[in-house]
């Protein structure tokens, strides 16, 4: 028997209200369409966007499934209106075999709350010397297309190039984490400036970032190969993407919500809730990074969701793991400091976190138009709620998320993966 | 006042109230029976993440004096080594009833940290390259021996700022207390973003110690980490102490009644020579004596002993 849904009323990418009607994992009417018995969900006042791709999300399974597993990360996923994840390699084992590849793709499966796509490793357990296995990775049943060593930069310029050379046969992207370990060392904690100095904090320079982003656009050039930049957090790396873009190199990029809208203060408390790499930058950083955004030099939000134990956060600032959590307010962030003010539509939200993502992570079944024939994977938020965010009501198994008690607008109210609610009414389906 | 973590905590009222009773305590320390009552009963605990002799003694005999229960608590190497949180390190020993903490720790902030987590009052006894308050109460309270009040005297703190939890505290203490500071360093050793820093904070920076030498009221020169110095900081020692050391010459041409200090341990030789360390000016060793005396005054504030007496 075919599950039937029809989304009543719902703003169409805010371009003005429409029924879809949802058969058996597919769109089959948009318009004013008829209920025919199907199940109604309200959707009065609420924006349908395609369904969220988040291209850079750390799932701790296998290796430390007390701070994340593909089940609960899926399940944040869902709550944050995702339908699709790229899980990121460097769990334990590294994800640098075809089989760690199907492994990963196979939990995500049966959980079955959003596609997990993994990401393959860059380099033999990520340790920058000799390629991973690509193409077997490639062609397992994961069909995996992104590679990275996020985490760590792949330095080795002549690496970066065999990288960027080899994935061409199969129509992958090199995902790089930019950070010249030179520059910004293993010490290094927080952005480089006037505050890392009255704190005393070891400081990451923008410039780190900087150097092997302009490092790797001449890369992508002279192997006429695609590059993406992961997490782009400087003016200045901004800077150089619009550049390489300009000259016609296949460079796309991405920012996540927590540098589009938190900036270095925050470290003062030396809350380590704050401690992320590369780091939080200042203000005039993160105005650039919006309007890089909104103008299209960046291609895609993305959330660098990173999940942590408790006893990983509790440390001295400088000792303490890097990461935040992203996927549960990953809309509702670029809703408040994007569409609100003005500087995003939601016709271009759809691009950047959904369209585009699924386009660069090669994932065709996701990222598609709300039209008639199309997989119904959607999401509906309401736009105008203001919601002051619960940590602890989290579904991801770790509780470092930096938007706690801070109030955001924007509810995700429903998301469908292949016409199936995956999150209805705010409640993740089971 | 319930912690002392960072220089910036104190008015220049309570930073005058704890030297004016630091007098008093160095009075005390002169005394053959050195033990006053205030504190008895309470108990201090001082919780080292990172070895120093110097400063954990000094706190240790601060509260035998003021006859405080004080426990030593060495974490390095032993539960941290084995993977355990600084929170639970923290709340373990805090679970045994304390009424201070005094913390040093290899990571800036740590201290701050631990007041989210315990009840007692938290001294920072140095925390990574960030501060170290009381150290810098003892080098005002040293200086003010000598110099009188600090207000319009010109302090000039030369070398390794970068890695300096003493440079920062002092900074700030002393501009509480009206002095001018220049901070002399090599680029490479300057705290990043120092050109805002000053402009803020109201303070100068030089890159030349010749140039500041003959304006300075007194001169605290820093330790050079010598394990840094394959870092790139700078290229040799030597090149070092040509720029940025108190050599002979420059102690001909610092003014008379300029005073000299280094919180220690030093590097005869490289950042000081024998004969700066060593002049009548120099106030090394008085700076280690008043730091008993400055601890003791902090212990008794924080622990309500002025509240009891």
């Amino acid at each position: 028997m075919s599950e039937s849904y029809l989304i009543k009323g719902a703003d169409l990418l805010g371009a003005g209200r429409q029924d879809v009607l949802v058969d058996d994992g597919v769109i089959t009417e948009v318009g004013r369409v008829t209920a025919k018995g199907a199940t109604v969900i309200d959707a009065d006042g609420l924006v349908a966007l395609p369904g969220l791709v988040d291209l850079h999300t750390h799932l701790r399974e296998p290796g430390r499934e007390d701070a994340e597993t593909v089940a609960t990360g899926s399940a944040a996923a869902a709550a944050g209106g995702y339908t699709a994840i790229l899980a990121m390699a460097n769990t334990s084992p590294v994800t640098d075999t075809a089989e760690a590849a199907e492994r990963v793709f196979d939990l995500g499966r049966a959980r079955g709350l959003v596609d997990v796509q993994p990401i393959g490793a860059v380099s033999k357990g990520l340790a920058g010397e000799e390629l991973a296995e690509l193409g077997l990775m490639a062609r397992s049943r994961a069909a995996v297309r992104v590679f990275s060593d996020d985490g760590h930069c792949v330095h080795d310029a002549r690496l970066m190039r065999r990288a960027l050379e080899y994935v061409k046969a199969f129509g992958g992207v090199v995902s790089q984490h930019a950070q010249e370990p030179r520059l910004a060392d293993k010490s290094a904690c927080c952005h480089e400036g006037e505050l890392s100095g009255r704190l005393g904090l070891p400081g990451w320079p923008g410039v780190a970032e900087e150097v092997i982003v302009a490092r790797d656009v001449m890369l992508a050039r002279h192997t006429g190969s695609r590059v993406h930049v992961a997490h782009v957090s400087t003016a200045g790396s901004v800077e150089v993407i619009r550049w390489a873009k300009s000259q016609g190199i296949a460079v796309t990029a991405e920012v996540t919500p927590h540098h589009l809208m938190l900036d270095t203060t925050k470290l003062t408390s030396y809350d380590p809730t704050y401690k992320v790499n590369p780091p939080l930058r200042p203000a005039e950083d993160i105005a650039e990074l919006r309007k890089a955004l909104a103008d299209g030099t960046i291609d895609a939000v993305a959330t660098d969701h990173a999940p942590h134990a408790r006893h990983d956060k509790e440390h001295a600032f400088a000792e303490a793991a890097f990461g935040m959590l992203g996927l549960e307010q990953a809309l509702q962030v670029v809703n408040t400091v994007m569409v609100q003010p003005g500087l995003l539509t939601w016709a271009q939200v759809a691009e950047v976190m959904s369209v585009t993502p699924a386009r660069i992570a090669g994932l065709t079944g996701h990222g598609r138009p709300l039209e008639a024939g199309e997989p119904a994977n959607l999401t509906l938020i309401d736009p105008a709620a203001t919601v002051t965010v619960d940590g602890a009501a989290s579904h991801s198994l770790s509780r470092n998320n930096p938007w706690h008690d801070m109030t955001l607008t924007g509810a995700v109210q429903t998301t469908l993966l292949r016409g199936r609610p995956t999150l209805l009414d705010q409640e993740v389906s089971q | 006042m319930k912690h002392l973590l960072s220089a910036a905590d104190l008015s220049r009222d309570e930073a005058e109230q704890i030297l004016a009773t630091a007098a008093q305590m160095h009075d005390v320390q002169r005394r053959e029976v050195k033990k006053l009552p205030v504190l008895r009963g309470r108990t201090v605990v001082n919780l080292f993440f990172e070895d120093s002799t110097r400063t954990r003694s000094s706190f240790e005999i601060a509260g035998k004096w003021l006859s405080a229960d004080v426990i030593n608590v060495s974490a390095k190497g032993s539960s941290v080594s084995k993977g355990e949180s600084l929170r639970d390190t923290v709340m373990t020993v805090a679970a045994m009833g304390v009424d201070a903490l005094v913390i040093r720790h290899h990571a800036s902030g740590a201290p701050s940290q631990v007041t989210q987590w315990v009840d007692a009052a938290v001294v920072n006894a140095g925390d990574g390259t960030h501060e170290h308050p009381t150290q810098a109460l003892l080098d005002a309270y040293t200086m003010r021996s000598k110099l009188g009040d600090l207000a319009g005297r010109r302090v000039g703190i030369i070398g390794d700022l970068t890695h300096s939890r003493v440079v920062r505290s002092n900074l700030i203490l002393l501009r509480t207390l009206g002095a001018e500071v220049t901070l002399v360093a090599p680029p490479t050793l300057m705290p990043s973003g120092i050109a805002d820093w000053a402009g803020a904070a109201g303070f100068s920076y030089s890159y030349d110690f010749d140039e500041v030498l003959p304006e300075l009221d007194a001169a605290m020169m820093l330790r050079v980490q010598k394990e840094r110095m394959t870092g790139g900081f700078f290229p040799t020692p030597r090149e070092y102490t040509v720029g940025y050391g108190l050599t002979r010459e420059r102690l001909r041409a610092l003014p008379e009644h300029a005073v000299i200090c280094h919180p220690g341990p030093m590097n005869r030789g490289l950042e000081i020579t024998a004969d700066a360390a060593d002049e009548a000016r120099s106030l090394i060793l008085d700076q280690v004596s008043a730091g008993v005396a400055v601890r003791m005054s902090v212990l008794y504030h924080l622990l309500g002993g002025a509240e009891q007496a």
